[in-house]
Order: structure tokens, then C-alpha cells, then sequence
């Protein structure tokens, strides 16, 4: 019984993780079909503003305040990858429109670039962050520990989750933009600025992006590479759940991370690894829209 | 026509200042190459590997500006050319190539995991070059054209085991990244420990870039072993000790012994989390010799204050200098003259971690083994040491090795 409560705990906690590196994906590759090789790098990009937000906390504010500093970073973590995603999205993600192929090299280029740029100004040494008091350890209940930071990690997808929802589908910007990614023509013609929601909705993606960086911060080590981690299991994840639905997402990566999670625990995790994308594979190939569709009348879907 | 003139003389004039130029680059290199000799570094500087072979390389710039300003190498000034591995082994064994045959450098310092190695280890063989190799490994390997500077198993792995075997510890849990390193140092502990009767109650293996423990973790809740030996690699050691901790679990509920746990990897992952967990070196900050103060000072006025020594920086650190030695008493830089200067086997080096030997016929050195303790400091302090053990990579002084039959990996 322990161990089962273990497990699934693990189980829920690595898709927690999974799913909010890929919530941001949801809408960019999701939404707007833009193939974001550059998202990793958001994630890494948030998580080394929560390490430089600590640093000047640790430098600046008087030891008993430290704590705030990760309620500061994530904001802060949020608003430089929004800011990032908005300018990306304006000088190059918006002359590739349609050429899925070529967004996909040009995003893998600036992921590059901004791999580079972490290592010139970082070091190629990881860097730590030191998770606030609150959130060391665990609570121990019945022989399991549930440790603070994931149990965290969770309240903040379910929060992200929950704006995202609100956004899409109870405020007015939310209206134009899936009016704009469902007909573009049609909602230009209704008045809709569509390219500045073509640049807030990457925008607010990205800026997910960011917020997840700030949560894997407190499970590891923070390096150029560490967005790349996270990344194949992120778009696994949408394109499993159906490309274009939040709530696909959702399940997607409840799905690979307990299937992870479980087999890991019969097998080894090399062989978890390949046991899951089998997994993905032979889904996808008996339901290659994945698991939920949007219906609509366009003739090519 | 003046201006026709003049313009002519221009012509003349910056044909004569290009043939010139041309002159003074063609005799360049020549003059160049009579007074420095050049050699590569090849660690990685980017991708998982980074954060342990940055130290490496550093130590082995420092040592080769501690030599060019005492004098140099038979009277040269030794040059660098540097490469970056990527964590990748194929790309260490195009790199070797590239600094071996278009570089042509008298000898390569590199490598940390031991698949680099063995991807650059045909290369170095074939083109009859000379590797320096810095980092303790699983042994079971010996080549004419590598140096092994860092521990063989047996000045390592088996003196932590028979270590812990000592103090009374019975219940063995076997943890590493997968590949071939703490593979095959797990076959030899699984050895070892049968020998001892002792038990092995898990062996798990983690993906290189794997950022998730929560499966390994329960693992070894329900294995419920009394000491872990840790022979994680790179950017995991961080995740397996910050989730260990995020249950709750210190060196009192999991003791664990590291092999690839030194100065730098403590610093990133936090002293408050690893006190009180054991490390097996030859070699640490704080240890006690002369040699050893100097170099902890000149490491850190060169790289800042809060940069540690660690032991893969020292024995990389030792690598150029008992290169310096072999080529001064062979009097050459030919990798062949180097190599039977050093097949005497008096090539020796008063390093920080006491004097190292090179062993003329398995190439490894000799060097004592230290037992060491994390502090809350950051540093690692010693709790036991032994006297300088001599090489045994393939262990055929053990029984219970040559019983088990112990065959390398490949």
C-alpha cells in the first residue's frame, strides 16, 4: 500500500512537471502550430532568472527575508521570457507563418544561440538554486514522504492551468485568439488586430515556458542544457493529447508520466524510456490526431 | 600624367609590402616552432560533462603557465590548443584526430568519462600519439599510447568497499549512470562483496541526463539498504542528492559512498545537503603536504577564491608535469622516445597528493588512497589513508578478482 501511494505520487508529481513544461508548448505548437525548438530554452532561461534573482537577493536583502526571493523570481521569471517569446515572435516567427519547416530550423538556430549565451555568461558549471525553507524537505504521512517542492510544483500547474483556461476561454482576448487560430481571414475581417494575438498569445507561451523554469530549478542542477531535458517529453505529450486542446495536454502528460513512472519501477530507466515512446509510436499510429480533436469544418483536417 | 605616375609608384609600392608580408608569414611558423612545442587539451566545455571537466582543463592550464614561466620544456615554451569534447565520444574522437593530424600536437591531455576515452583510444593508438588521462576509472585497460593519471580500481573502488566492509556495513545498495564506468565498477564491487559474503540488494542504472529520481528513490526505500555506493556521473549527482533530501534523508538513514563526488560537484549540489556522506580520492583540498598549499594557491589566485581544488584537477595538474619530466629525460618530443622513457619506470612527480610514479609497464601511477568525509565547510576531509598503492588496473592481485573472472566491458 505504501509503495502504491508511493508510486503514484511520483507518478503524479513527474507529470505535474511534465505537464508544465508543456502547458506553454500547448498553445505555441498547440494553438498557433509553430513548431517552438526554442522552448527549452525558455524553461532554461526562467530557471537561471530564479538563480539570479536568489543571487541578489543573498547579496542585497537581510537574511531573514531571503525566503521571498522565489515569489519575486517567478514573476520575474514570467515577464523576461514573455518579453523574449514577444520579440522573437515579431522579428522571426512572424515572417514564417505557414512554413512550418523553416520555423523549425530558424527556432532551433536561437536555440542555439541562446544555449551559447547562458554558457558565455553562466559558465559551463551548473548552478544551484537553493529552495526556500518552506519548501525543504517533506511531510512524512503513513511511512510515505511527500516532498514540499513537488507537492508545490503541482499547486502551481493547477494555477497555471487555471489562468491559461481563463484566458482561453472567459476573457475577451481569449475569444479573438482562438477566433484568429481558427479563421484567421474571417476574424480579420470581424476588426481583429490578428497579428498583435498572433504576438501575445506566443508571448504568453513563452512566458510559461518561464514559470516552468522556475519550478525545475528546485529539483536539479540549472545548466545551458537543462531545457533540453525536458523538451521531447513535452511535445510527446501535446502531440499525444491532440494537437490544439488543453485539455489533450493535460492527459497526454498524465500519460507519460505515470507510464514512466511505472515501468521505471518494474524495469530499468533506460528501458522505461524506450517503453514509453513504444507506447507513444503504436498510439500514434492507431490515432495519429491524438487523443482529442477539435471539430471543425475546414476540408484539410 | 603625374597622377599616372604616382599611382604607379603606388602599385610597386604595395606589391612590394604584400610580398614582404607574405615573407614574414611564411617564416612564421618555423620561427615558431623552434621555441615552443604544442600540445592539445581536450575536455568537454559544453553539454553534461561540463560542470566536472572545466576544473580539468583549468588545472591543466595552470600547470602548463607554471612551466612556460619557469622555462618551458627542453628549452620551449609549451602552446595550448584546445578542443571541446561536447560530452559526446564521437565527437572527442574527431576532435583527437583533428588535433593529432592537422594540429600536430606532441601529445593530448583529455577525457573524463571512460566511453571519451575509449572513443579516443584507437585514435591515439593508431596515429602512435600519447593521451594523458586524469580521471580515476574502472580499470580493466591499458594502452602503449595513454597515461592513466587518475586511480585504477584497485586505488579507488576496492580499498572504499573493504573500507566500508570494515566499519561494518552489510547491506549494499549499487546506484550509477549507464555507461561503461560504473558498470563495470559494479561488477567488480558485486565481486568483491560476494567474496566478503556480504549482499547486494539493488544495482540501478540512471540515463546520463536524467533529471527524475522518484522511481530510483522508492527503489531504494523498499531495498532498504544500509550504504549506497554512488557512482553517478555529471548533472544527476545534483537531482539524486536534491530529491534524496527533499524526503527528508541525510547520511544517517543512507550513507553513501561516491567515486565521482569531489571538491566541484560538493559546491554545486551544496554542502548542507551532502555533509556527513563519504567520498573515496587520492586526493582533496585539504590535504596536508607543502606541494599541496602551493597549488591550492595558485588555482585560486588564477581562477578567484571560490573556485576548489579537486582531485581530477590534481592528477590532471601531475599529468603535465610528469609529461615535462618524461620528455626531459628523453631528452625529445617524440611520442616514442617519451614512451620508453616512461617504460623505465622512473618517471616520478612530488605532487600535492604526495610523490607519483609512473608504473613503466601498465602506465598508471602510484598513489595513496584517501577515505574522505564531506564537512560542513564544503570540503572533504580525511577520515583514512593508506601509503601509496601500486597500480593493479586489471586486479590480477586480487583472488576474488581473478576468480570472478572479471573481463573488461566493451
Amino acid at each position: 500500500m505504501e509503495q502504491f501511494v508511493n508510486t503514484l505520487f511520483n507518478g503524479i508529481s513527474l507529470s505535474s512537471i511534465i505537464l508544465l513544461t508543456s502547458i506553454g508548448l500547448a498553445i505555441t505548437f498547440g494553438l498557433m502550430r509553430v513548431i517552438n525548438m526554442a522552448h527549452g530554452e525558455f524553461i532554461m532561461i526562467g530557471a537561471y532568472m530564479t538563480y539570479v534573482v536568489q543571487e541578489i537577493f543573498y547579496r542585497f536583502v537581510p537574511s531573514g527575508f531571503q525566503d521571498i526571493y522565489y515569489f519575486i523570481a517567478i514573476p520575474v521569471a514570467f515577464l523576461v521570457t514573455f518579453m523574449l517569446g514577444s520579440l522573437m515572435e515579431k522579428f522571426v516567427i512572424s515572417r514564417l507563418y505557414g512554413r512550418e519547416i523553416d520555423s523549425l530550423l530558424a527556432t532551433w538556430g536561437i536555440s542555439l544561440i541562446l544555449q551559447q549565451t547562458a554558457r558565455s555568461i553562466f559558465g559551463t558549471q551548473g548552478v544551484n538554486v537553493n529552495a526556500p525553507s518552506f519548501l525543504k524537505g517533506g511531510i512524512t504521512i503513513g511511512g510515505c514522504t511527500f516532498s514540499y517542492n513537488r507537492l508545490f510544483i503541482i499547486l502551481m500547474v493547477a494555477l497555471c492551468l487555471f489562468c491559461v483556461w481563463f484566458i482561453m476561454y472567459k476573457s475577451n482576448f481569449g475569444k479573438q485568439m482562438r477566433a484568429v487560430m481558427q479563421n484567421r481571414t474571417m476574424a480579420q475581417c470581424m476588426g481583429i488586430n490578428s497579428r498583435r494575438v498572433d504576438n501575445i498569445t506566443f508571448s504568453i507561451g513563452s512566458g510559461l515556458a518561464g514559470i516552468a523554469g522556475c519550478s525545475i530549478a528546485l529539483l536539479g542542477s540549472i545548466d545551458s542544457t537543462v531545457g533540453q531535458s525536458y523538451i521531447v517529453n513535452s511535445f510527446m505529450a501535446v502531440v499525444l493529447g491532440g494537437v490544439g486542446k488543453l485539455l489533450g495536454t493535460v492527459i497526454g502528460s498524465v500519460i507519460i508520466g505515470s507510464a514512466s513512472i511505472f515501468t521505471e519501477n518494474y524495469t530499468s530507466s533506460t528501458i522505461a524510456k524506450a517503453i514509453v515512446l513504444l507506447i507513444v509510436i503504436i498510439f500514434l499510429q492507431k490515432r495519429p490526431q491524438g487523443l482529442f480533436v477539435i471539430k471543425s469544418r475546414n476540408l484539410d483536417e | 600624367m603625374k597622377k599616372k605616375m604616382f599611382s604607379k609608384i603606388m602599385s610597386v609600392l604595395s606589391a612590394m609590402t604584400i610580398g614582404i608580408s607574405l615573407t614574414a608569414c611564411g617564416s612564421e611558423p618555423t620561427a615558431s616552432d623552434s621555441d615552443t612545442v604544442k600540445v592539445g587539451l581536450l575536455h568537454s566545455l559544453t553539454g553534461s560533462m561540463a560542470i566536472s571537466e572545466k576544473s580539468v582543463r583549468d588545472a591543466e592550464v595552470l600547470a602548463i603557465e607554471e612551466i612556460n614561466s619557469a622555462g618551458g620544456v627542453l628549452g620551449k615554451q609549451i602552446k595550448y590548443v584546445e578542443e571541446d569534447g561536447a560530452s559526446e565520444p564521437s565527437t572527442f574522437a574527431t576532435k583527437a584526430e583533428k588535433l593529432i593530424d592537422s594540429e600536430k600536437v606532441a601529445t593530448i591531455f583529455g577525457c573524463w568519462t571512460s566511453s571519451s576515452r575509449k572513443a579516443v583510444k584507437p585514435i591515439v593508438e593508431d596515429y602512435n600519439a600519447l593521451l594523458w588521462y586524469p580521471v580515476q576509472y574502472e580499470g580493466m585497460e591499458s594502452s602503449k599510447n595513454i597515461i592513466y593519471t587518475g586511480a585504477a580500481p584497485n586505488q579507488q573502488i576496492v580499498p572504499a568497499i573493504e573500507y566500508l566492509i570494515e566499519q561494518g556495513y552489510t547491506k549494499f545498495f549499487l546506484l550509477g549512470s549507464d555507461y561503461v564506468f560504473p558498470r563495470t565498477a559494479n561488477m567488480i564491487i558485486n565481486a568483491q562483496l560476494k567474496n566478503a559474503g556480504l549482499e547486494v540488494v539493488g544495482e540501478e542504472y540512471a540515463d546520463m541526463d536524467q533529471t527524475d529520481f522518484s522511481a530510483i528513490i522508492s527503489k531504494i526505500e523498499s531495498a532498504k539498504p544500509e550504504v549506497i555506493i554512488n557512482t553517478l556521473n555529471g548533472t544527476g549527482n545534483v537531482s539524486f542528492f536534491k530529491q534524496m533530501s527533499e524526503k527528508n534523508y541525510t547520511s544517517d538513514d543512507y550513507m553513501t559512498m561516491s567515486f565521482s563526488i569531489a571538491e566541484e560537484e560538493v559546491a554545486t549540489i551544496g554542502a548542507n545537503i551532502l555533509q556527513g556522506h563519504l567520498v573515496s580520492w587520492n586526493y582533496y583540498q585539504t590535504t596536508e603536504t607543502d606541494k599541496n598549499t602551493a597549488f591550492v594557491d595558485a588555482y585560486k589566485a588564477k581562477y578567484g577564491n571560490d573556485r576548489v581544488t579537486s582531485d581530477p584537477a590534481e592528477a590532471a595538474y601531475d599529468a603535465v608535469y610528469l609529461w615535462k619530466e618524461a620528455c626531459e629525460k628523453a631528452n625529445s618530443f617524440e611520442v616514442g622516445d617519451v614512451v620508453s622513457a616512461i617504460e623505465k619506470g622512473d618517471i616520478s612527480f612530488d605532487a600535492p597528493e604526495g610523490t607519483v610514479t609512473i608504473n613503466g609497464e601498465n602506465h598508471h601511477l602510484s598513489k595513496p588512497v584517501r577515505i574522505g568525509e564531506v564537512g560542513t565547510d564544503g570540503l572533504i576531509h580525511e577520515i583514512y589513508a593508506t601509503e601509496a598503492v601500486e597500480p593493479d588496473p586489471y586486479l590480477t592481485t586480487y583472488d576474488w578478482a581473478v576468480s570472478a573472472g572479471i573481463q573488461p566491458l566493451e
